[in-house]
């Protein structure tokens, strides 16, 4: 029996105030490289009040129970630092898609994106008890792939050429694990 | 090839708009069949009634107006559809012509010039006549030189190995493999990504993939 399932050894997820994350998001935005890290999307910047009604929609999303939705907090001293989830979860096959986040770059290579990507396994595979997960990133952020790598993921594939930025073409990669994999590794704890 | 060659009119068929009442209940009666759900995609199979089919139509020109992430032609075949008719000029008009499936250009990211495909032949009978051979090949002109993507994916569930020899044949690459990302039948299967470049569509030099006879 674990005793909380939100809580790892660094980090714990928590749900938080729409008006606490828009504060937080909009200074967040200002790191065009932490957007380009994380969405095929083109990096932008929006008002507080956009990003509230962003996050009010996708509190609604949640509903849906297709996606759960976690922001990231330091045990230590119960600071908002980033979020991390699950979207696009297809119950028939038990397959996600995984999400993570990590805002300001003064709390980046502390482990807490390592942490937080333990619990939000442990969830996905304990409590939602799916099949597998999978996720996406790119081929310019090898800290993330090494990150992932470590948490378990393998690399499945790379749709080639996906992405156009700074004037040239990089690879999209598809990472996966599956239960049994994390079963068996260390990754269970 | 000019702009006088139409996109839409090939030998054997049309690329059509929607046409909400008849085409509604074509397609409600290919949802009652589960093989054909299978095929296109992974989500639960479930039949449709004429009036949610139609409500998809609606939600399919929606989704294309307000998004421009997607593209959405119904393929019809011509009356005749001899493979030595000449191809029709530009302003024929398709309505009069059979529903025998659909194809979309989705997802579409305009920033990178990728999209995703997705073809799909209702009536078991209306294949392997070349019908969605050659709507394939439109649609990939039509992504390349009109919508100039630069890409082109497509996802296969693992237990339709006839999509994947038919993606493959038209210069599709396997890049992706989600190991077990299907379950049906109490079989896990593997989803699969493939795709194709502009580059590699235009530097065909066979002609298959439609990029010299399209």
């Amino acid at each position: 029996m674990i005793a909380n399932l939100f809580h790892g050894k660094l980090v714990k997820l928590t749900a938080e105030e729409p008006e606490k994350l828009a504060e937080a998001y909009s200074r967040w935005q200002w790191d065009s490289e932490l957007q380009r890290l994380g969405t095929t999307e083109p990096a932008s910047m929006h008002s507080k009040k956009g990003i509230l009604e962003y996050i009010e929609k996708q509190q609604k999303k949640e509903e849906d129970v297709r996606n759960f939705f976690f922001n990231i907090r330091t045990l230590e001293d119960d600071r908002l630092i980033g979020d991390v989830g699950l979207d696009g979860i297809r119950w028939n096959h038990g397959d996600a898609f995984v999400g993570i986040m990590i805002g300001d770059r003064e709390d980046w290579n502390k482990g807490y994106g390592t942490d937080a990507l333990r619990i939000i396994l442990r969830y996905a595979f304990t409590e939602l008890n799916l099949h597998r997960l999978s996720l996406n990133t790119f081929e310019y952020n090898p800290r993330a792939i090494r990150s992932y790598e470590k948490a378990g993921f393998k690399v499945e594939g790379r749709v080639r050429q996906y992405l156009n930025r700074e004037g040239r073409r990089w690879d999209l990669i598809y990472m996966g694990i599956l239960r049994d994999e994390w079963n068996s590794g260390n990754n269970s704890g | 090839m000019g702009i006088e060659h139409s996109l839409f009119a090939g030998r054997l068929i049309h690329l059509g708009a929607i046409q909400y009442e008849k085409d509604a209940e074509i397609e409600a009666r290919w949802t009652h069949d589960p093989e054909y759900l299978r095929l296109l995609d992974e989500s639960p199979v479930r039949p449709r009634s004429v009036s949610q089919v139609k409500k998809q139509y609606e939600e399919i020109e929606k989704e294309a107006n307000e998004h421009h992430n997607m593209f959405y032609y119904t393929i019809r075949a011509r009356p005749g559809n001899l493979p030595e008719a000449s191809i029709p000029d530009s302003s024929a008009d398709p309505n009069g012509d059979r529903l025998i499936g659909f194809v979309k250009i989705y997802w579409i990211e305009w920033t990178h010039g990728n999209g995703w495909v997705k073809i799909g032949i209702g009536d078991p009978g209306d294949r392997g006549h070349g019908f969605g051979t050659e709507a394939f090949k439109m649609v990939m002109r039509y992504a390349f030189t009109e919508l100039n993507l630069t890409s082109l994916s497509v996802s296969i569930p693992g237990d339709n190995p006839i999509a994947l020899h038919v993606f493959k044949k038209a210069g599709f690459i396997e890049e992706v493999r989600r190991r077990e990302a299907i379950q049906r039948d109490g079989e896990w299967y593997d989803l699969i990504h493939l795709g194709i470049l502009k580059d590699e569509w235009i530097n065909d030099s066979t002609g298959k993939r439609g990029a010299n006879d399209c």
